[in-house]
This record gives C-alpha cells, structure tokens and sequence, in this order.
C-alpha cells in the first residue's frame, strides 16, 4: 500500500517537473523579450546588484531542492561582500542565478529579482528576465566570475593566449588583433605575471597560483564592475592563498570594482569582506559588516560556526562542534531549519520560521532568540521619535 | 615509560625516477622526500606540515610502506619494518593504519559499512567468529556510528558519517599508530570539529599515536603534541607545539604562519608574503632549497646546505641564521 503511495507520490513529481521544464524551454526560446520584461527600479542607486527574495528551485526526480529560497541582499559599489556557509547551503547557486548559468531545465529561477545596475546604459536591469542574447553581453563583461579549480576552469588544449585573447575580442569586436593581445599582457601584468612568452603557455605549465592568476586576469580583462569570486583559494595553499587575497584586495582598489566573495574560511572573510552574508540550507540566517557578525554573532548557527573553527594561538581543550548535519533540501520542515542542531533553542522555534529582523542598521538576523529584542527595540525607537 | 618511540624514522629518502625518451630511460629523480629524521612518542601526536608537493603524504606512506623507500630506517615499536619481506610484514599489518583524504574515494562503494569495517579483521583473524559482530558493533558505537548502519552502503552517508567510516576502519585492527592524511581536510567546518573531537577521544581511550599530515595550520596546532615542518622534501623546523607556534625560528615557518588568515576583522596582520611558487621536487635549488623565497638570504645559503641544529629543549631547526 506504501508502495503504491510512494510510485503515485513520485508520478506526480515528474508530471510536476516535466510541466516546469516546458515553461522553462519556452522561455529561452524566445529570442526577443520586450524591455518592459526586464527593467525595473534600483532601490538605491549605490548598489551594484540586488537580489530581491531570489529563489532558485532544483526540479529533480524526488522533489524539489529550494537551494535558494528568498534570499535577499546588496552590494554596495566598491565594497567587498563576503557569503559564508557550508557545502550545500546555496551559495554557489546564489552567484550562478546572477551569472544565469544554472543548469537548465531542472535548475531554474523560480522567483524574485536580481536587480543589476548596468552602469554603461544607466538601466536597471533584472537579471532573472533578461534574454539570452542580453545576458551575453553582460556575463564576463560587467559581471564576471573566478572559479574554485583553476585547472578545470582554464581549457587544457588552448594556450593562455587564446583563452584570454578570446574574452577580449568577444566583448570588443572593434579591437585588432594586436591591441587584444596587448590588453591580454597588460592584464596579465596587473595580476603580476611577467614573463615572456606567457600567451603561448599551455596551463599545465603554470603551478596552481600561476594558473589562479591566469583565471583572475581572465575575470579582470573586460573591467567588469562585479567580481564573483566562488572559493578562489580554497584548492590553494596557504602561502599561495596569501599572495592571491592580496592581489584581489589591490585590484579591487584599481579597477573599482565590487566583489561578491564566496567561501567557507571565516579567515578570509574577515580579511577581506566589508559585509558578511551566513547562508544556512538556502536561507539567510544573517548578515551585517563584518564588524557585526565577527564581534557581536547573533545566530546560533554563526556562533557555532566561529567556535567550531581552531584558531592560531588560541588555546581549547575541546572544539565545538555542531551536532547533527544540515537537513536535507528536499522537504525542508516548516519550523526553522536550525532547530534539530541548536543549543539555544526556545519554545517559538516550534512555530514558523523566523522571519529576518534588525538588530542595528546593518545587522539582520532570522532567529527567535532575538525577535522578542528587535520589537523591543522598535518600541523603545518609537517612544523616543515620538 | 615517558620515553618509549612508537615510531623512528632515519634518513627517509624517497626518490622518483622521470623515465623520458622511447627506452624510458631514467633521466632523472623527483626527491619527493629528501632525508627526513624525527621520532614519535607513544600517545602523542606528530603534525607534518608544508605546501602541496613538498612530500608529506609520501613520508606518510613510506612509513607504512605503501611505497617502498629509496634509504632510510624506518621503525615501528623498535622494528626496522623497511628490511622486512612481504610475509614478514604482514603482522605488522593491523598495528599501523591509515585515515585517508577523501572518504568519497577511499571507500568501496559495493561494500556494506560493517563489511567495510570488518574486512581487515577477518583476514588477520582478530576475533572469533562468534564475537566478530559484536565487535565490529562496539569500534562502530566508539566512532558515534549508529548500529543499524551495518547494513548501509557508503553513498548513503554524508562526509563526517564516511570520514567516521574510515576511522571505525582502521580501528577495528587495534592500531598502536595511524597516519591521518589530511583526514579533515574534505569536510565542511562544523563537521570538521566532530571529526577531531572523536580522533582526540580515541587517543585518550586508546594510546593512540598519529602522524596528522595537514595543510591547515590551525587544524595542526589543535591536534599535535609535536611539530614538524616541511619544504621541498625536507624537515626544516620540527619541535613542541608551544616552540614552533610561539617561537618560529626559520623564515618559512614564519612565513607559512603569518599567511593564514585570522577570523577577526580588527586583526590585520603583518604578513610576510613569500614570492613566488614551491620550486619542482626534480630540480631543487642549491644550497639552502628555501634560499629562493627566503626574505633573509645570505650569500652562504646559497652554497652550503644548512644542518639541523638543536635550540634546547628538542626544537630542531635547519638554517643559517642560527649558525
């Protein structure tokens, strides 16, 4: 009888799925997608990119993965903004749904705005409507992207030349052989690269920081004005990892640019965020500078997450750990999705999920713990203008 | 006894040869590990530390001879297990274990978790068969597995339950000495501290003694006793954990210390930035081998190569400044 249950259950899935997929198919065939689609309003003009209760939904055979499930946040112009989380919480899917490289027809944006201020038209663009053709011009141009393994990023059988040359003369057809490879060099440079005969390397015979070097350059050569950079040291050593958070630190400054940094150290993030974003299974549970979240953590989670990491010179007997491991995305329960793993936990984590409230002007959590203070807070704030 | 070594190591060398041409004639050697000495006391714990490439995981393997040594003694509770025949070597087998890197890999994906486990022991008849699955139950209630996991699979497990797997494996034997390689390293941050939490239980209950091989300095400093730092197929700077993290002598220590980066915003550090990359294994430098990204070079250090020399109390270091 389960059985039978269970084959229905999963006949409806598909049925589901295969009905969302058409939508999808449907949506990218269309070669022209009128403006009145895609143009919208930036909130504050300062802000580069807006994401506005995104949702990134994975249609898949048992169910649908929320990977990412309204999330929202800016980046300012010039700032660096740091998302932290574990394996699996949606912060890679958060940085594809911008770039719109989810892969298609089971990944998909299924909800909300990615507002992008396109600085070379003076329009705001969402980047979840925008047509095919469009985002072409926009990836790799004004946002581009530094992947996590250089070596699966760079091609194996061209050589550096070819690769970087090609990104430049996509976006700029005007140019001349020549001035492409000169703007390739002088990337190149800009990352610190100086040798002869570079362009005619093959990747293989670069080290890893080399390569990752290559792989920025790439991202830098068109003067985008967001760089996403998706764990760039993780596959890196320690001392190589140094030399590449200083060069992207350096760049920032030079090229004024925003970066969208994501990673799982901590380290890095507090070296070279200015705002903190805690992902937990495709949720915001907070965010704030990184003074906020690095001094006054206020979800169980980012406590336990500072705790649970082993610091230089700090002495503990036992690490913390967090018990348990992160639910599984598929069926995710009503109440907060924290609340099996946490220490704190309080009689209304029974209740719905914590909505996002603020504890300063930059400081925003998702947790009961602190929604009894937040009214307070707007209560007391209220007496006083009034 | 306070003194007793679970395991010496002398001299390791461990040379690769590069076969080039049609005749795959040698051409020449990757000194991968390059006459590394140190010793380790029972129940403690050793952490190796160094770049990629600089040779950790082949000592870690030379050691269990996994691969075969080019010279050097190797020996295990008083045992030169490097002079040893294939017959010979296999009692040794159970005493000394591996955790491997990657538990998605190192598992046998068509193996139940208790057949997994139990295979080792079977073969070295460890227990009867009567009590062998009361005994695979016991290493797997040690290692916070659920007894119902007997019969599961390893793709049903997350990565902290699989890295629990690998050690419920090598446990099972009753090892006197393991060798961790990068054990942690493929796991997210808050799995990260069960897994050293359950390894340092272990040590206490069992007398354990690791080999932890990591890239993750603060990983390291949690776990070891003793220290011992690697670059380019040597050990430069072994010592206590208190020497070699308060008082880093050589450059590249330094260097490799103040490369990584702290969780606190207000913190920011003087780094010293090491230029340039790790240069190869097959062509080592002159003289001192870190005389090329040394910030401190002298002109001696690219003549003569640097012996190790001892600054009190075991803190042993390889460099010219403290000629």
């Amino acid at each position: 009888m389960a059985d039978k249950n269970q084959r229905q259950e999963l006949k409806k899935i598909k049925k589901y799925n295969l009905k969302k997929y058409r939508e999808y198919n449907k949506q990218m065939r269309k070669k022209r997608v009128p403006e009145s689609e895609y143009l919208t309003k930036m909130k504050n003009p300062d802000n580069i990119i807006e994401f506005d209760n995104l949702q990134s939904y994975f249609y898949t055979d048992v169910g649908t993965v929320k990977s990412v499930d309204g999330v929202t946040f800016d980046i300012p112009r010039g700032k660096t903004i740091g998302v932290v989380g574990e394996s699996g919480c949606g912060k890679s899917v958060t940085s594809l749904s911008v770039m719109r490289l989810l892969q298609g027809p089971q990944g998909q944006i299924a909800g909300g705005e990615i507002r992008f201020n396109q600085q070379s038209t003076g329009r705001a663009l969402n980047l979840a409507k925008v047509s095919m053709k469009e985002m072409e011009k926009i990836r790799g141009n004004e946002i581009s992207m530094i992947f996590q393994e250089p070596m699966t990023t760079l091609n194996p059988v061209f050589t550096i030349g070819d690769q970087l040359c090609e990104c430049i003369s996509l976006h700029n057809p005007e140019m001349s052989k020549k001035a492409v490879e000169e703007r390739a060099l002088e990337t190149l440079k800009m990352v610190g690269i100086v040798r002869d005969g570079i362009l005619k390397n093959y990747p293989h015979e670069l080290s890893g920081g080399m390569r990752q070097r290559v792989v920025i350059a790439m991202a830098l050569a068109c003067d985008p004005q967001l760089v996403i950079a998706d764990e760039p040291t993780t596959a890196l050593d320690v001392t190589i990892q140094a030399q590449i958070l200083d060069l992207l630190r350096d760049l920032k400054d030079k090229i004024n640019a925003s970066i969208m940094l994501i990673t799982h150290d901590l380290g890095v993030v507090a070296e070279m965020a200015d705002y903190v974003v805690v992902m937990y299974a495709g949720r915001i549970v907070e965010q704030g500078t990184a003074d906020d979240i690095f001094h006054h953590p206020a979800h169980p989670y980012t406590i336990g997450l500072m705790k649970s990491r082993p610091m230089l010179n700090q002495k503990v007997d036992r690490l913390y750990s967090i018990p348990g491991n992160v639910p599984n995305p598929v069926n995710l329960p009503e109440y907060c999705y924290f609340k099996n793993r946490c220490d704190s936990c309080v009689e209304a984590c029974s209740g719905p999920y914590p909505s996002l409230v603020s504890l300063s002007d930059t400081h925003k959590v998702s947790c009961h713990l602190h929604q009894g203070e937040a009214a307070h807070k707007k209560q007391t704030g209220g007496k006083q203008n009034a | 006894m306070p003194n007793e070594y679970v395991v010496e190591v002398n001299d390791l060398k461990k040379y690769f040869p590069i076969k080039s041409g049609i005749l795959q004639r040698t051409t020449g050697h990757v000194r991968a590990v390059d006459g590394v000495s140190f010793r380790i006391q029972k129940g403690h714990t050793f952490g190796l530390v160094g770049e990629s490439g600089c040779g950790k995981t082949t000592i870690g393997r030379s050691i269990l001879r996994l691969t075969d040594p080019t010279s050097g003694e190797v020996k295990i509770s008083g045992v030169d297990i490097g002079k040893l025949k294939k017959k010979e070597l296999r009692p040794f087998r159970p005493k000394m274990q591996m955790i491997f890197q990657d538990p998605f890999s190192s598992l046998d994906p068509r193996m139940p978790v208790g057949e997994i486990i139990g295979e080792a022991v079977k073969e070295h008849n460890l227990v009867s068969r009567s009590e062998y699955k009361e005994y695979i139950l016991k290493v797997m209630k040690d290692c916070g597995l659920r007894p119902y996991y007997i019969d599961r699979y390893p793709h049903e497990f997350s990565g902290g339950q699989r890295q629990r797997i690998c050690i419920a494996r090598a446990l099972a034997l009753n090892p006197d000495f393991i060798v961790c390689d990068e054990p942690v390293s493929a796991l997210d941050v808050s799995i990260q501290a069960q897994i050293i939490n359950l390894m340092k239980d272990l040590q206490e209950q069992r007398q354990l003694t690791y080999l932890f091989i990591s890239h993750d300095l603060s990983v390291v400093e949690h776990i070891s006793d003793v220290i011992g730092v690697m670059y380019l197929g040597s050990m430069v700077e072994t010592g206590t954990k208190d020497d070699i993290f308060k008082e880093p002598l050589h450059p590249y220590t330094k260097a490799l210390f103040s490369a990584v980066p702290v969780a606190d915003p207000d913190i920011k550090m003087k780094r010293i930035i090491l230029e340039g990359d790790i240069p190869s294994p097959s062509n080592p430098p002159k003289g001192c081998k870190f005389h090329t990204r040394c910030s401190q070079c002298m002109a001696k250090c690219k003549e003569e190569v640097p012996v190790p020399k001892d600054m009190g109390n075991g803190h042993i270091v390889s460099c010219h400044l403290y000629d």
